[in-house]
């Protein structure tokens, strides 16, 4: 220090970096990188060290290499030719339905959930809260395990539907099975002329959504409600349904039939989908719930009284004044349920589930020994989904709130 | 004429309420069947208990807790076949630990309860809480046994560092003290513990038998993991969370990119670094067991959320706490440590348990990297081939102990809620 | 006790200064045990019993080497090990020796870079089916459920298979024997598909093991062995070598009963060798020169751990088939100790 004390007309000093606040952040933050890049460099050079030892130098070439192994559920074409890495996207679209259909139940179930359990109906009230207080406190993983159990323990097997003396039958008129393999329903087949129905079901949609900008400008002009629901409903129904009659009925039903081991034809939705998809969203829907519950407590009670003392009924009051305003309160928890239920949705392994977990850090992992790769890969997978449903969730959290004002 | 009058001169005798405004009627007609939705949603309500009633109370009732196998159960009750958890329970709460030693993890259990004490309740003398400090040193040479020399040595480490704290600045000013603090600890642990704890060893054998963690399971096994993850995660937490609300930028965007790299993976990925990536970190020929592993990983991801809620109580004080604190002419780490963090911590509390809910639950992920939680076990158990094919006892039993710990855990923390709030709103 | 406190005091600190590796067998004989590698429990090949002890047929070979290096059969520490985290058990360290059903195949020796020192079962996949299904060939399974275990070469072969007879089938993967053996009894799957030894074992474990069939198409070759890291070429011949004394002693009619009289000398120079009254084979493995003697006298030649474990007369009942001595038609043959 005393050799820096001859410097001090250069209006500098080293010792300025640790006891001048103006140098002191620079320093630190400094120091804290310079800690930060030899700790990654230490890892990184490890990982380096030990990959050359075994001989397997970082490479993704394995991606593109015949997978050899087969995925029962696959939304787009694949079979065990094709590679390593359409098997992970092949997992990876697996992933997003499971996740997809199991924020959407969660949602509804949440919502119904955390109103009803607001409800002044007592036994409905408590057998809720039991519900809720099940669900949360209870790993979600049993849950998964106890509902792929519960399928496979109690449904039929496809055997049973076989011969006179089947012990189980189809229901809704031999259109749907429920196996212990999963359920079997009915699949559209579209036929020439089709096309139309659709067409016509697209633009009736168009219509319904014109009908309730118009309805509500005039609600707005004149104070006059129209039976919208109603009318939305007939617009949905009469084009599209007459569309269909006068095309000739392009679009016909494939019924599930037992051929061989298994039912053939319709939608095959596998057991475990089921288990996975039922599980996470009764799981996460105890969330939701709980959510909406201290949503609508947060918006205060004069709220309530206004719309009564204005003639407003009780389901519009929870449908036009309370829910609304409670939105903004529900809506951060609620993007962070879709998120943990997006990432417990890796838990599909557990029931066999092939979704990306199962293919890329499963199968993939197993077959080809690249764990490093294949583990890069899987988490870039789920830090890209998770980072994409934040953003546009919380893009949408700023739209509501924007409004507000 | 003079008697008759057209107001009532005597009192009519009191009469009761009619039947259906009074008693159970008038409660039933208020809060079940106040209008048509109610009714209908009343007597859904009540099928669907009839339904589950029906189904459950003959399984429950007509169980056995006698029997050595499935089968024998089958033949001597209808209903559920409570036997496998009378000969499994010992294994379902210990794992394989060996059973002449299962009051170390008792032992250990009860002493985190005094451990907890200080926060759990007021007007405890403040001296407790150096046991609480001394507490996981002693937890870790409860169960894992071995010397206790070890643990000691370990704690000489921080004891090290406090000294250089406390008396080095005297000497050698504070930035050196603290260097000194930071670098004599880890060059103790590094070169020097381990020696000198043998040394120790030999001259007073004071050792308990090792049990290795291979042996650990079960119930056990779960709150080992969730209290490691949850208590190392704290200090950790703490850090990430003063780093995230900093003005340094770089600091910012380390602990910003930690934390949000962590959150946005599931947890399974992160045991499945540490059951085949983690050695590949280290330099080569190291190994850890794989418990250790699995808890090294927790605690990164539990001090990914528990930094999140320390962010959250950090901006739930009031900025004139910061602002009094500067007033006062307090340093940075004075000012966090004698003024923000003993508030931001004390309105976070809730929040951290109901994390350590989260976490305990999810524990039992690492039955799918193959350690033998309680979902583990229940495999194994499953596999053995007299309780081939039972399903619904192993799990409920495991459902219920998970939900008994977690629901009493949720209750308390809302008790702490409405204890610890401070009119700061 | 102080080196479980040393390693204590390495994992608690994190600390990781790079433990020299001088050679698996002398960190073994350092450490004083044998760490090894074993399934989560398959009946017969690897499981724990109620007290945490293991048995089976891979864990007689481990029992076999840790007797041989450390002349004692107890001084083994097992890891039990998932499909996916054996090989990096192996790569990393984690373990010394991986005896876990694994096949042999070309990739596993070349690509991921391990020495298997042998086969000590010969294995091939075959298929189990409820007899009330009245199917009697694989080829008749077009359109079946199948219960596959995942994390093994089965996934591999069945695809093979099926899509070489050009036939559909719906793979179900599951993690666990335990919970294969629930789909398959529930008839979740009409067949559960992994290697024949599994098959067997699994259905002895049956309430009514006759009410289903092995079908007689065995579609792979899994010859099982253990194995080892690369690179490490001692360690290799000690474990190769130990499994071919434990195979040569059963062809030369050496068992754990008359070991003793054996080894004061008899007049067959090779039975000398093995047992190490004559010549020094266990000084060039560097170990003992009663190795061998050890390493048999802990579970007997292979045919005695062969029978005790899953032999005929065992509820697995295995047949020795392709497992016999090549003098008795079989494919167990070791080169000699010379």
């Amino acid at each position: 220090m005393t050799a820096m004390t001859d410097q001090q007309k250069a209006g500098f000093r080293l010792s300025q970096l640790i006891y001048d606040t103006r140098y002191r952040s620079m320093t630190i933050q400094a120091v804290a990188l310079i800690l930060f890049m030899l700790g990654i460099a230490w890892l990184l050079s490890n990982a380096a060290q030990n990959l050359a030892a075994l001989g397997k130098p970082l490479s993704f070439g394995f991606l593109f290499e015949p997978s050899g192994y087969d995925i029962n559920q696959q939304l787009i074409e694949y079979d065990s030719q094709s590679s390593h890495g359409r098997a992970a996207i092949v997992g990876l679209l697996n992933t997003m339905l499971v996740a997809l259909m199991g924020c959407i139940t969660a949602t509804v179930i949440g919502v119904v959930i955390g109103v009803l359990r607001l409800s002044h109906n007592w036994i409905v009230a408590r057998l809720m809260t039991v519900y809720i207080e099940g669900f949360r406190n209870v790993p979600v993983l049993l849950w998964i395990v106890l509902f792929m159990a519960v399928f496979i323990e109690s449904l039929p097997q496809p055997r049973d539907f076989r011969g006179d003396d089947a012990t189980a039958s189809m229901v809704l008129s031999d259109s749907v099975a429920f196996t212990n393999r999963g359920f079997y329903i009915p699949r559209p087949e579209w036929h020439s002329g089709s096309m139309v129905v659709v067409i016509v079901f697209l633009l009736s949609l168009a219509g319904i959504w014109f009908f309730g900008r118009w309805a509500r400008k005039r609600q707005d002009a004149t104070g006059e409600i129209l039976p919208t629901f109603w009318i939305k409903l007939a617009i949905f129904v009469i084009p599209s349904v007459l569309a269909f009659f006068v095309m000739g009925q392009p679009i016909t039903l494939e019924y599930p039939a037992l051929k061989g081991f298994n039912f053939t034809g319709g939608i095959y939705m596998r057991n475990s989908l089921i288990a996975l998809w039922l599980a996470l969203s009764l799981y996460t829907a105890a969330f939701i719930a709980e959510a909406v519950r201290s949503g609508i407590q947060s918006v205060s009670h004069g709220q309530t009284e206004a719309a009564f003392a204005l003639g407003v009924r009780p389901g519009r009051t929870m449908q036009l004044v309370i829910l609304p305003q409670a939105l903004r309160v529900i809506i951060p928890p609620l993007i962070s349920q879709y998120l943990n239920l997006t990432k417990n949705s890796s838990l599909a392994i557990a029931v066999g589930y092939m979704d990306v977990t199962g293919t890329l850090g499963g199968i993939t992992l197993n077959q080809t020994g690249r764990e490093m790769e294949s583990l890069l890969l899987l988490m870039a997978c789920y830090l890209t989904i998770s980072l994409s449903v934040s953003a546009v969730m919380n893009w949408y959290n700023n739209a509501i709130k924007l409004k507000e004002r | 004429m003079a008697d008759l009058s057209y107001v009532r001169t005597q009192m009519v005798p009191q009469q009761d309420p009619p039947i259906t405004e009074t008693g159970a009627i008038k409660w039933a007609r208020e809060n079940l069947f106040s209008g048509v939705t109610n009714s209908v949603l009343t007597l859904l309500a009540l099928y669907f208990l009839y339904q589950v009633l029906h189904e459950v109370i003959p399984w429950l009732f007509f169980s056995t807790w006698n029997a050595n196998s499935l089968a024998e159960c089958r033949e001597i009750a209808e209903g559920g076949c409570w036997a496998v958890i009378r000969e499994r329970w010992p294994q379902l709460v210990f794992g394989f630990y060996p059973s002449e030693y299962y009051w170390r993890p008792v032992l250990t259990f009860v002493l985190m309860l005094v451990a907890l004490a200080p926060v759990l309740f007021n007007g405890l003398p403040r001296r407790m809480v150096w046991f609480s400090a001394l507490f996981p040193f002693l937890a870790f040479w409860l169960l894992w046994g071995g010397s206790l020399w070890l643990p000691v040595a370990v704690i000489a480490g921080f004891a090290l560092a406090a000294m250089s704290v406390i008396y080095l600045p005297a000497l050698t000013g504070t930035l050196l003290a603290t260097i000194v603090a930071f670098i004599a600890p880890v060059l103790w642990w590094l070169f020097l513990a381990a020696p000198v704890a043998s040394i120790l060893q030999a001259i007073l054998p004071l050792a308990i038998e090792p049990i290795e963690s291979a042996k650990f399971g079960g119930f056990m096994l779960s709150v080992t993991i969730g209290i490691t993850g949850i208590s190392l995660s704290l200090p950790i937490g703490i850090l990430l969370a003063l780093g995230r609300q900093s003005n340094l930028i770089a600091v910012k965007a380390i602990c910003v990119g930690f934390i949000e790299f962590i959150r946005g993976v599931p947890l399974i990925t992160l045991l499945f670094v540490a059951s085949t990536l983690l050695n590949y970190f280290l330099p080569p020929g190291t190994t850890f067991d794989i418990i250790l592993r699995v808890m090294i990983m927790v605690t990164l991801f539990s001090s990914a959320y528990m930094a999140e809620v320390i962010r959250g109580g950090l901006s739930a004080l009031p900025k004139g706490q910061y602002e009094a604190a500067d007033a006062l002419g307090l340093d940075y780490w004075k000012s966090m440590r004698l003024i923000i963090m003993p508030q931001a911590l004390k309105i976070t509390i809730p929040s951290i348990v109901s994390l350590f809910i989260g976490l305990f639950k999810d524990t039992t992920l690492v039955s799918i990297i193959g350690l033998l939680d309680p979902i583990g076990l229940s495999n194994a158990i499953r596999a053995d081939q007299d309780w081939n094919g039972i399903v619904w006892e192993l799990y409920g039993f495991i459902a219920l102990m998970f939900w008994i710990f977690c629901f009493s855990m949720s209750r308390y923390s809302m008790y702490l809620e409405r204890k610890l709030q401070t009119g700061h709103r | 006790m102080k080196k479980s406190a040393l390693i204590g005091a390495l994992t608690l600190t994190g600390l990781a200064a790079g433990m020299a590796s001088a050679g698996t067998v002398d960190d073994v004989k350092a450490k004083g045990f044998l760490q090894c590698g074993v399934t989560t429990g398959l009946v017969g090949f690897a499981a724990p019993d109620a007290n945490g002890n293991w048995e089976g047929f891979d864990v007689g070979f481990c029992r076999a080497v840790a007797a041989a290096v450390l002349g004692d059969p107890q001084a083994v520490k097992f890891t039990p090990t998932t499909g996916k985290t054996r090989f990096t058990a192996l790569a990393s360290g984690e373990i010394d020796l991986l005896a876990r059903n694994t096949t042999w195949t070309f990739s596993r020796d070349v690509d991921l870079k391990f020495t298997f020192v042998g086969v000590n079962y010969y294995d091939g996949q075959g298929f189990m089916v409820p007899k009330e299904l009245g199917v009697s060939s694989a080829k008749e399974l077009d359109g079946a459920t199948v219960c596959i275990q995942t994390g093994t070469t089965t996934e591999l072969n069945l695809a093979d298979y099926f899509r070489a007879n050009n036939m559909n089938y719906e793979p179900v993967p599951i993690e666990t024997n335990a919970e294969a053996q629930q789909q398959y009894l529930a008839g979740a799957c009409d067949v559960y598909t992994t290697d024949a030894s599994g098959l067997a074992a699994t259905r002895a474990t049956f309430e009514n093991p006759s009410a289903h069939i092995l079908l007689p198409e065995i579609i792979s070759k899994e010859p099982l062995g253990p194995l080892v890291r690369h690179g490490d070429d001692q360690w290799a011949d000690i474990a190769r070598w130990t499994l071919n004394a434990l195979i040569t002693a059963e062809e030369l009619g050496v068992t754990k009963a008359n070991l003793e009289e054996m080894a004061k000398g008899t007049n067959n120079p090779e039975i000398n060798r093995l047992l190490g009254t004559e010549g020094d084979l266990g000084g060039m493995l560097g170990l003992g020169k009663d190795w061998a003697k050890n390493a048999i006298a802990a579970g007997g030649n292979y045919g005695e751990i062969f029978n005790s474990n899953i032999g005929e007369a065992t509820t697995i009942a295995l047949a020795r088939g392709l497992n016999a001595q090549w003098k008795d038609g079989g494919l167990i043959y070791s080169p000699p100790f010379r």
